[in-house]
């Protein structure tokens, strides 16, 4: 009977439905279309040595819109960004509200959304003597040359944020000082 | 009577050494908890300071420094014992002064940790460093009772899986004992009425046409049956067809196991943090291993919840930081990168086909869709899963239903004025600015 057949469909329509193993992608249908020769990015490919597709950029290449940087990452690199190193930006509220917006994402985690070191790392504990920028002898150069090259148990962040927005961010961690110092 | 006063003498003597013995034991846990209570007492003596030390060592030095591990600094640790007192005061007080002025000792250290300079703490006073010493000189008691705890703790959360498979083989075996039982019972039974002689007669079944004969004879049913399978059928092969290259769920294993839970989750890191790509850029990256190393540097240990269902133990998330070293070639007793790294190879779960084309900053930072809309509640898994199927069924409706922030965007004003004319209406969709046609995502 032809019912039996169908039967026979149903249920294997249904196994195929059900058995998805989430460790594995779902096959595609004429996988060529969703996979162009093209590199995707992060893949691995032959065309490097390493293998890897992500290079490091050529030494002594610059990316488009970078600013050089002459300071060095050094002590006195700091100390004389510190003083000499003046903001390029002016105050407007597009850079107010962007720093302070950039401030959320990269630096709140430890430093606290006032500044005062208290970030939620910090209240778990997870880092440990944060200190409040009250604290501290910043100026914008000060700041920005720790966002370029990181200090003693800070990163570096230029990966992350570009030139501009590090003077954002800086501009508004002097403001939140500012409000601490009061 | 001499026999009897023998025996009395005997249990006298037997008395009297038990007297013995329980003054002795008496005298003991006396003597021993005098012995606790007075160390007891110096530490309480010496606590108060070691507890204001803490405090100022978590606030001041923490940042830098640790107790048994070099950091950006050294170990502190017993500093007390390597250096004087007085040379630590000014230290602490003022580093800089000190290696300019050539101090043989600062200067050693001023090398040895790679000309990083100690800030000067001039609001610590001479006692807030006496306590700050305290803290690091203060070697807490060996943790017999902490030692024991886990493993009671261990023993217990397994001791409470072996009973469930107790308990549940246990069972087994009674129903399997019941069922050989009832076998038994049946054959007795039988046995006993053979013997008794009552003859057991299977009773004749009465002839009927079989149900499978009736069905087929009757028309209808098998009609209105045979079209409730078709369209059943046609259901789950149109279901099985639409989900042919759909990875909804999909969830591999990463190389490092890397817990949004405890990053996004518990300790709130935003997503754009290490995703700084996705503000900018057509692709939301995958941080570079030196995002990792901004908070890992300092962080190499798991000290969170544990997961002992799963397996996840502090030991087992240690264990996945030292990966991470490992990769990112940092060397953790020096405190420094050896420069041998090795690329870590992370499995992509979000794909979208190449004839296709997504915008990550488009839609985060000009569209302001948040992470989640898409990605789902990221802060809340273990390990990372498609949540969404990406499906163009599923772009286009949200390009239908989301309006678009018209205000505060001078520069396309005009536009946005005519196409609300045009529509009639106030508010657009993506769907009515173009968010529908082909070529905005296939080109």
């Amino acid at each position: 009977m032809n019912y039996k057949g169908l039967l026979f469909f149903v249920i294997i329509a249904l196994g195929l439905n059900s058995c998805f193993d989430p460790s594995k992608p779902n096959y595609q249908y004429f996988p060529n279309m969703y996979e162009s020769i093209g590199y995707e990015t992060y893949a691995e490919s032959d065309a490097f040595a390493n293998g890897i597709e992500a290079q490091i950029p050529v030494e002594g290449s610059i990316m488009r819109g970078w600013e050089p940087y002459d300071y060095p990452n050094t002590n006195e690199g700091y100390e004389a960004a510190k003083v000499e190193l003046m903001t390029p930006l002016r105050a407007s509220d597009y850079n107010l509200a962007n720093g302070k917006e950039l401030y959320g994402i990269y630096c709140a985690v430890c430093h606290g959304n006032k500044g005062d070191g208290q970030g939620i790392l910090m209240k778990r504990e997870k880092f440990l003597g944060v200190p409040s920028y009250a604290d501290r002898e910043i100026t914008p150069g000060s700041i920005y040359h720790v966002l370029m090259y990181g200090k003693n148990a800070m990163g570096s962040h230029a990966g992350q944020v570009n030139a501009e927005e590090r003077w954002q961010i800086a501009q508004h961690v002097m403001e939140l000082r500012s409000k601490l110092v009061k | 009577m001499n026999i009897k006063t023998h025996l009395f003498k005997g249990k006298k003597i037997k008395k009297s050494n038990k007297f013995l013995s329980i003054t002795f034991i008496i005298f003991i846990t006396f003597f021993s908890s005098f012995v606790v209570s007075a160390q007891e007492v110096a530490l309480n003596d010496n606590g108060e300071a070691v507890q204001a030390g803490k405090k100022l060592f978590n606030a001041n030095c923490a940042a830098c420094h640790k107790l048994n591990k070099r950091a950006v600094g050294p170990a502190l640790r017993g500093v007390s014992a390597k250096y004087d007192k007085e040379w630590l005061y000014s230290w602490i007080k003022n580093s800089t002064a000190m290696v300019k002025s050539g101090d043989a000792q600062a200067v050693a250290i001023y090398e040895e940790y790679n000309g990083s300079v100690m800030t000067s703490f001039l609001q610590l006073s001479n006692s807030d460093i006496d306590n700050i010493l305290a803290y690091t000189d203060y070697i807490p008691p060996a943790p017999v009772a902490s030692a024991v705890a886990p493993g009671n703790v261990a023993s217990q959360s397994g001791g409470s899986g072996v009973s469930n498979d107790i308990i549940l083989g246990a069972l087994v075996l009674v129903f399997l004992i019941l069922i050989v039982m009832l076998f038994l019972v049946q054959k007795t039974l039988l046995r006993i009425a053979e013997a008794s002689g009552v003859k057991i007669t299977p009773e004749p079944k009465p002839k009927r046409t079989p149900i499978w004969l009736a069905f087929v004879q009757n028309q209808f049913l098998v009609m209105v049956s045979v079209v409730f399978l078709l369209f059943s059928s046609a259901y789950f092969v149109y279901g099985y067809f639409m989900q042919v290259g759909v990875d909804q769920g999909y969830m591999p294993v990463q190389p490092i196991h890397y817990s949004h839970k405890i990053h996004a989750g518990a300790n709130q890191i935003e997503c754009k943090y290490c995703h700084s790509s996705a503000r900018v850029s057509k692709h939301s990256g995958i941080p570079s291993l030196n995002v990792c190393m901004n908070c890992h540097m300092n962080i190499a240990e798991y000290n969170g919840e544990e997961d002992l269902e799963n397996g996840y133990t502090k030991d087992f998330y240690t264990k996945e930081i030292k990966k991470l070293y490992a990769a990112v070639g940092w060397d953790e007793t020096n405190q420094r990168y050896t420069g041998e790294t090795q690329p870590v190879k992370w499995v992509r779960i979000h794909n979208l086909p190449d004839f296709v084309y997504f915008n990550h900053a488009q839609h985060v930072e000009v569209g302001e869709i948040a992470c989640e809309k898409c990605h789902g509640p990221v802060e809340e898994m273990e390990i990372m899963y498609q949540y969404s199927p990406l499906t163009m069924g599923w772009c286009i409706n949200c390009h239908r239903e989301t309006n678009v922030k018209v205000e505060s965007n001078e520069y396309y004003a005009k536009i946005h004025e005519a196409l609300s004319k045009k529509y009639g209406i106030e508010k657009l969709t993506v769907a009515q600015m173009g968010g529908l046609e082909c070529g905005k995502c296939h080109y």
